[in-house]
């Protein structure tokens, strides 16, 4: 590493103790019940889609990014070409 | 009126019982009768710090089985005298830790003494929940590093939900002991701040032990680090805390302290 590159170096304190705090303030409500919100959101999401069309369920990922004060739940669903019904945007 | 008091941080290695061993001390140093009692079924330790290890007849296990009476299985301390140890079985599984035996046991200790220190295992197990069941002010011993602070925001949370107190409907006092600090390197950011824990724990502070040779050597001695080594830094921290678990005000005498002296009076603010 240069010198600079170690005068540049960022102190690694301030990332743990934001780290903490977000997941603290998730575990502090979500330890007990509701721990796997994320494996029921998936479940009755896929089970939505299903109801529409046939969708390998290795063609869909599910993602939770928990923020200080944003949650983000992303889901990734890929479409077969075959699927019936579907047409592309005029 | 005796006072319950749970040793507890969920992970291990973080100085449990080398906490335990110095409080009890320092409470019994200071004229009270106390009582400190190894919850860690089947890894008992306590013994060992404390330097009783050889004279351990009866356990805790023993007594709720009924098969040796309490008086029986307390070890007396040899340097002080209103100090004593029940120490935890060594064979027995936790399993052996009943509802209604540690109750009867505490129960007992609790007409004897004014302080019974429960020194819990690590984790969220028996040991650990029982250790706590019964208590009325709880040191949580935390380290400065993100998997410690994580387990002792658990451990809280069962502190508020699963103790006899917390059923009643009642508060478990809770106090933050920080160990194994290191000032300087909390300066450069390298670790968490005292700040930094008490903001995210936000429980209050009762002592900050600084990382220190002194406590390994007393525990290689068999000696709570208050009595085999009384004038270093982690000792007067232990002590400070014992003061004020007391309930006594503590009178400032940062000046003399020099750099530790900077540590303490950042736990005004």
């Amino acid at each position: 590493m240069s010198l600079f590159g170690f005068f540049k170096r960022q102190t690694s304190a301030p990332v743990a103790r934001e780290r903490l705090q977000v997941l603290l303030a998730h575990e502090r409500t979500v330890v007990g019940p509701h721990s796997d919100l994320v494996a029921i959101l998936r479940e009755e999401i896929m089970a939505v889609i299903a109801k529409h069309m046939a969708v390998p369920q290795d063609k869909v990922q599910i993602k939770m990014d928990r923020g200080a004060s944003v949650s983000t739940l992303e889901v990734d669903i890929e479409i077969p070409a075959s699927v019936v019904g579907l047409r592309p945007a005029a | 009126m005796a006072k319950v008091l749970v040793v507890t941080s969920g992970k291990g290695g973080v100085g449990k019982t080398t906490s335990t061993a110095a409080l009890g001390a320092a409470l019994a140093q200071s004229g009270q009768k106390v009582a400190v009692v190894d919850f860690d079924v089947g890894l008992r330790n306590l013994d060992l710090v404390m330097g009783a290890e050889r004279r351990v007849v009866f356990d805790l296990v023993n007594v709720i089985k009924g098969d040796a009476r309490l008086d029986q299985a307390l070890i007396r301390d040899k340097r002080i005298e209103t100090l004593h140890l029940l120490p935890a079985s060594q064979t027995r599984d936790k399993d052996n830790l009943t509802e209604e035996g540690v109750a009867r046991v505490i129960a007992g200790l609790r007409e004897k003494f004014d302080w019974i220190i429960c020194d819990s295992p690590a984790g969220i197990e028996r040991g650990a929940t029982m250790a706590m069941r019964h208590a009325d002010v709880a040191v949580v011993v935390t380290n400065p590093e993100v998997s410690s602070i994580r387990d002792s925001d658990r451990i809280i949370g069962l502190l508020d939900s699963k103790t006899e107190k917390a059923e009643k409907g009642e508060q478990v006092e809770k106090h933050l002991l920080l160990t194994r600090y290191d000032a300087a390197r909390a300066q450069r950011g390298e670790i968490l701040k005292v700040e930094d824990v008490l903001d995210i724990l936000s429980i209050p502070l009762l002592a900050i032990v600084p990382e220190s040779t002194e406590v390994l050597r007393s525990s290689n001695l068999g000696a709570p680090v208050t009595l085999g080594s009384p004038n270093s830094a982690p000792a007067r921290a232990y002590c400070d805390a014992v003061r004020k678990l007391k309930g006594e005000t503590l009178v400032e005498v940062q000046k003399q302290r020099g750099l530790f002296g900077k540590l303490f009076a950042r736990r005004a603010a």
